[in-house]
């Protein structure tokens, strides 16, 4: 990956040619927008996110400066935080392994080199193009306890099926469901990473006597770590921000068990109109998620081949 | 002896041969029934999407369930845009693509030209910085935001929900950036000795190259706008003014048990994207995967 061009050592205005400051200028010029949109969109909404944590505010008025409050009740006694922390913290340990394995799976299946494989792999993928609202309309209803279509097959083979949405032991499951259904997604990634293994290596393993299995896991799994690790983060960063199939299968409920966390900051801006305090609960989870991200990054020299890596 | 011989190995190589042969027909079987069992799991809910479209209000709740509703109620599909302005809500959600699609393949087009091609001082630092801002996390952005545009007046409108897209995603400038790379300086070098000015160069030259990912921009663009929920969700107040995805939720909580109509407005919700990616599907499969993998 090429992210910095090779680049003429840095001159200062004056030593430039004219040439070279025209062009410079206009390079000003054709990022101006990214520029205009970095500050507006970016910078000054961070740093007045982070302002804003120090204040009470319902918007109408001006905020009130009320330093460490908010983070301190956060902290020390707010229920809702620790639930929806807790709901957040459960429903990843849950989602990450089981979306990587399913992912992983479905991308060996998507590899699989047959005639018509074109149209399942767009079959595998569609889901993930879908409007989440659509998705999750789908799955309230297939998980409707009577009518649904799960509890239907489930009665056939003989098992009452749980009342999932309705249940507060169930309804992450049901969550989960919903978002396993969209693992086309991480599939495809995890596909091209695949496709990338040259084929002398599974041609080598092949003289060695490994079975698919083997192959599988002493050549994919190896050259396919850095890919994961990839998608590990990726899907890291998007779980802890699930918002709209909560929303709109359960909003938070039964009894507060698909309480998101990012539900909770609706609640606060949008609901109860305390944009201070939301502010101060997104910096908590930002941080969070930061400390996770940076665990992984860690973790990666123990588990994440490089090819190019010396030994 | 000698011929016996070489008449013998020919057999044996013949016999594995065809052993080869079955072992790949028995193989494939074996791929096309995984492949199957795996198809089922994910075609399943958009069957019942369909199924549950087409059937009455009776036949919904009726114990078991109907696999093939008969008569198809078709008229489910009207009744959807009776019940609720729906039609309003594609058009909303279409004005909504158009405009970000619009702002999304000028805005990204300049900006990578400027950071692919253009000397300035400061160009790593920014570009470095405008890819640090993929790792921050939407939600601290969300409340000022709001209260940045609660405060210019544009609460219930669709500037919030267009004007972003004017000052190009991050990501997409990035892939732009990384395609346009590729493309060889003499091609610049070659119009510039022939008098064209840089937006001409732009224009004539870099983005004819640069279609295949200009389609992938309005592509991506196009699917997470169709799909967004909660941008409407927050910026809009007015149920005529709702988007699709929004007039979907929106619909559920007035009619919570009108589970074939839903399913027949999710159907409709869903088509947009999924004929996009259909017809785009080579191109977006390959760009996600060099995007992600090269990137």
């Amino acid at each position: 990956m090429q992210i910095v061009n090779r680049f003429s050592p840095l001159k200062s205005w004056q030593q430039m040619s004219p040439s070279a400051r025209r062009e410079a200028l206009a390079g000003y010029c054709f990022i101006s927008p990214w520029i205009v949109g970095f500050v507006v969109f970016m910078a000054g909404p961070v740093l007045a996110s982070f302002i804003l944590s120090f204040t009470a505010w319902n918007i109408v008025g001006d905020p009130r400066w009320i330093g460490l409050d908010n983070y301190v009740r956060i902290l020390t006694s707010d229920p809702d935080f620790i639930q929806s922390l807790k709901v957040t913290f459960g429903y990843s340990l849950l989602y990450l392994p089981i979306s990587t394995v399913c992912g992983l799976a479905v991308a060996m299946v998507m590899s699989l080199k047959l005639k018509g494989i074109g149209i399942f792999r767009t079959l595998f993928y569609l889901p993930y193009v879908s409007p989440s609202i659509a998705a999750t309309l789908v799955w309230a209803w297939i998980l409707n306890p009577r009518y649904g279509l799960l509890n239907t097959v489930l009665r056939f083979i003989g098992i009452e099926g749980p009342n999932w949405f309705g249940d507060p032991d169930t309804s992450l499951y049901g969550i989960l469901m919903i978002g396993l259904w969209g693992v086309g997604g991480s599939a495809v990634i995890y596909l091209a990473g695949i496709q990338n293994i040259p084929a002398h290596l599974y041609e080598a393993a092949q003289i060695d006597g490994a079975n698919a299995w083997r192959q599988f896991q002493h050549v994919t799994l190896p050259m396919l770590t850095p890919t994961i690790f990839y998608m590990v983060v990726m899907e890291l960063i998007g779980v802890f921000q699930t918002f709209t199939t909560a929303f709109v299968a359960t909003g938070g409920g039964p009894l507060r068990s698909t309480f998101f966390y990012m539900l909770y900051i609706y609640n606060k801006a949008w609901v109860s109109l305390q944009m201070g305090y939301a502010s101060a609960l997104a910096w908590i989870l930002a941080l969070i998620v930061l400390a996770i991200t940076l665990l992984v990054f860690r973790s990666s020299p123990y588990w994440v081949y490089y090819e190019s890596e010396q030994k | 002896m000698e011929t016996d011989r070489t008449l013998t190995a020919l057999a044996a190589s013949r016999a594995t041969i065809r052993w080869g042969k079955i072992r790949r027909l028995i193989s494939a079987l074996g791929g096309y029934l995984v492949l199957i069992g795996v198809g089922v799991l994910f075609v399943t809910p958009f069957y019942w999407m369909i199924v549950t479209a087409l059937k009455s209000e009776s036949q919904l709740f009726a114990l078991p369930p109907t696999w093939i509703p008969a008569p198809a109620q078709f008229q489910n599909f009207a009744r959807v845009f009776q019940e609720v302005p729906f039609g309003r809500f594609i058009i909303n959600s279409g004005f909504l693509v158009v405009a970000n699609v619009i702002g999304e393949l000028i805005s990204t087009t300049l900006i990578a030209y400027g950071f692919a091609r253009l000397r300035f001082p400061g160009r790593n630092v920014l570009f470095l910085i405008l890819l640090a801002t993929l790792m921050i996390p939407g939600q601290i952005t969300l409340v000022p935001r709001f209260i940045l545009f609660a405060k210019l007046g544009w609460v219930n409108t669709y500037l919030p929900l267009i004007v972003p897209a004017f000052t190009g995603s991050p990501f997409l400038i990035f892939m732009v950036r990384q395609y346009m790379l590729t493309i060889p300086r003499d091609l610049d070098e070659a119009a510039t000795i022939d008098g064209a000015t840089r937006l001409q160069i732009l224009r004539y030259i870099i983005v004819p190259i640069c279609m295949p990912v200009m389609v992938l921009v309005a592509v991506f663009t196009f699917v997470n706008v169709w799909n967004d929920f909660m941008g409407p969700l927050i910026y809009l107040n007015d149920p005529e003014m709702f988007t699709v995805s929004l007039g979907l939720s929106f619909f559920r909580g007035t009619r919570d048990t009108s589970w074939h109509l839903l399913m027949a407005g999710s159907l409709l919700a869903m088509i947009p994207p999924v004929v996009l990616f259909f017809f785009a599907q080579r191109r977006l499969l390959g760009g996600i995967a060099s995007v992600s993998i090269k990137g």
